[in-house]
């Protein structure tokens, strides 16, 4: 088991699981962490799902990185997630590098690192796993279920395969089967980490070199599909990074070149390479419509949980269209939804900014399934 | 809840399933659902009103009648409301066929362009008439089908649509449009309520 990783809340799963691609594992971990307190009735339980480059430390300083949480903005005491009311739960996904299983673990019949040995994960893979942590913490119904991006497919895959474990769910900026653009997107990431010579076909960590070159191209470049032209125009536009006059080299003269170099660079120092490939893979092979043979409303038809599904208007990544077809498919099959676009600047990413209308809606969606849960219950 | 909602209301009555087009802030929404157990979804086009349905636990999409209606199943609603809406569409004709294969019954209101002080406005005055229930002006009325009682009774009559109740609102109060009352409705009613399917 990783060092770093060691002192984090982790659940020992020794069930077997059936992964999608064949092989099964038991005996894995899943790194978890939990905000709020449990009520006596467990009605008040939130399961936040996270993207591709989060982890379970939603909000407060994560205790590895020593960085805020990655949903600071929506999740704390008074916020729209508010931890004092709402029991939030946050599970490393399968594949990750924070405690779960994932390539940067060991794989204990060979004594050493999986890398590429490791199984090829799906979205589905994701949702099961977090099945055990919800029966270990004995939490038969959630309140809600949320996450933006590759978090509001684990969303859709969970409302889907468990109708009856949650009172409601928010989708946000997802789709409910990853675009040929998106899927274009990853492999340009994939292909930027397998380019790095370090990179040894996954066996970095027998070199003690590591494809920090590929994986921060990898970064840089899935970091421009989360903003928006308008937003790159109007926080970089041409600035220089020394006024004054260009360099005639090849070093970082705009800001936005530096401003990009800088997140590959913070990326690198926490986030494993293998894992960025495993958990692109996983969103490239979601196709929730496919699952039910072409037809996504039957996806959901048991379910009876409450929908709200939000998207973003200058979200070009997973834009309002693609949003849009959750939304059909909940009304042909008579579930409960409602829908709103945000008007944000901010990209995709602005479900992780502070966008008012947005962590609104979010807070005022969630009490009205916190009070009708709860009038329901004669509380 | 102004007396319009309160007709619909009455003709839904208790535990059926509504869908409200152009729900605004979800008013007779709340009502329908609180008061009458009805289970009740909107579709609503200003995203801060939508916002506030959300904020109300209504189950609320944002979207524009005119292209959103396509996706709800055939009479997959008992009741499909539309009120005082009919008449900013581009196309009515379009949206009525689509009210009608939704909702196993549909209630539209309109506001009665044939009401006297409307039609007085316009004979004496000579410009487009401005009252209560048409507040604006000709440059910016979102309204770009107005019709009246009658207009809309024809409409039905050619479109072999059935007319199951008709009802007229004049000042808070209400009465029941009859083939031989007609005439004089058109003139006296500021709004049209009809069951239709």
């Amino acid at each position: 088991m990783n060092k770093e990783t060691k002192n984090i809340k982790k659940l020992i799963v020794h069930q077997s699981l059936d992964l999608d691609c064949g092989r099964t594992i038991k005996n894995f971990p899943l790194a978890y962490e939990t905000y709020g307190t449990l009520n006596k009735g467990k009605t008040n339980a939130i399961l936040v799902f996270h993207a591709l480059s989060g982890d379970q430390f939603v909000t407060n300083i994560n205790p590895i990185t020593k960085r805020e949480g990655w949903w600071t903005t929506a999740v704390g005491s008074g916020k729209a997630i508010d931890t004092d009311k709402f029991f939030v739960i946050c599970v490393n996904i399968l594949g990750g590098c924070m405690g779960s299983f994932g390539p940067k673990e060991i794989n204990p019949e060979t004594g050493e690192l999986f890398g590429t040995t490791f199984p090829v994960i799906t979205i589905k893979d994701m949702v099961r796993a977090q099945i055990y942590l919800l029966e270990h913490l004995s939490i038969d119904k959630l309140l809600a279920i949320t996450g933006g991006s590759m978090g509001g497919m684990q969303v859709l895959q969970f409302a889907s395969s468990y109708p009856d474990k949650t009172y409601s769910a928010i989708p946000i900026a997802c789709s409910a089967s990853h675009s040929a653009q998106n899927i274009a997107f990853n492999e340009l990431g994939r292909q930027a980490i397998m380019a790095d010579p370090n990179w040894n076909k996954g066996n970095y960590f027998k070199t003690n070199l590591s494809p920090d070159k590929g994986l921060a191209v990898a970064r840089m470049a899935a970091h421009i599909t989360y903003l928006s032209d308008k937003g790159l125009q109007e926080k970089f536009g041409r600035k220089l990074q020394v006024k004054g006059n260009l360099k005639f080299s090849f070093d970082a003269d705009f800001q936005i070149e530096s401003y990009l170099r800088h997140q590959g660079s913070v990326f690198v120092d926490r986030f494993d390479a293998n894992s960025y490939l495993y958990i692109t893979r996983a969103m490239d092979y979601f196709d929730l419509t496919k699952q039910f043979d072409g037809n996504l409303a039957n996806a959901f038809k048991k379910t009876k949980a409450k929908f709200c599904v939000i998207s973003f208007s200058s979200d070009w990544l997973y834009p309002t269209r693609e949003n849009k077809e959750i939304v059909i498919a909940l009304n042909a099959c008579g579930a409960n939804v409602g829908f709103v676009e945000i008007n944000s600047d901010k990209g995709h990413d602005s479900f992780l900014l502070d966008v008012p209308e947005f962590l609104k809606t979010l807070s005022e969606f969630l009490n009205s399934i916190y009070n009708e849960i709860n009038n329901e219950k004669g509380i | 809840m102004k007396k319009e909602f309160k007709v619909i209301a009455q003709i839904i009555k208790n535990s059926k399933r509504v869908l409200d087009v152009g729900c605004g802030d979800g008013t007779l929404m709340e009502y329908l659902k609180l008061n009458q157990q009805n289970d009740v979804r909107g579709l609503e086009p200003q995203k801060d009103l939508v916002q506030k349905c959300i904020a109300k636990g209504l189950s609320v999409i944002e979207g524009d009648a005119e292209k959103e209606l396509i996706q709800f199943p055939e009479k997959s609603f008992d009741y499909v409301v539309l009120s005082q809406t009919l008449q900013a569409f581009l196309a009515p004709e379009e949206v009525l066929k689509q009210l009608l294969r939704i909702g196993k019954q549909t209630i539209v209101s309109i506001p009665n362009f044939g009401y006297w002080k409307v039609r007085l406005h316009l004979l004496l005055k000579g410009t487009m008439p401005i009252t209560k229930n048409l507040p604006n002006e000709w440059y910016n009325t979102p309204n770009l089908h107005m019709c009246t009682i009658q207009d809309f009774a024809n409409f039905c009559n050619e479109k072999n649509i059935k007319i199951d109740k008709s009802l007229c609102l004049t000042n808070e109060k209400i009465s029941e449009i009859t083939s031989g009352n007609r005439f004089y409705k058109n003139i006296f009613s500021q709004l049209g309520i009809f069951l239709i399917q």
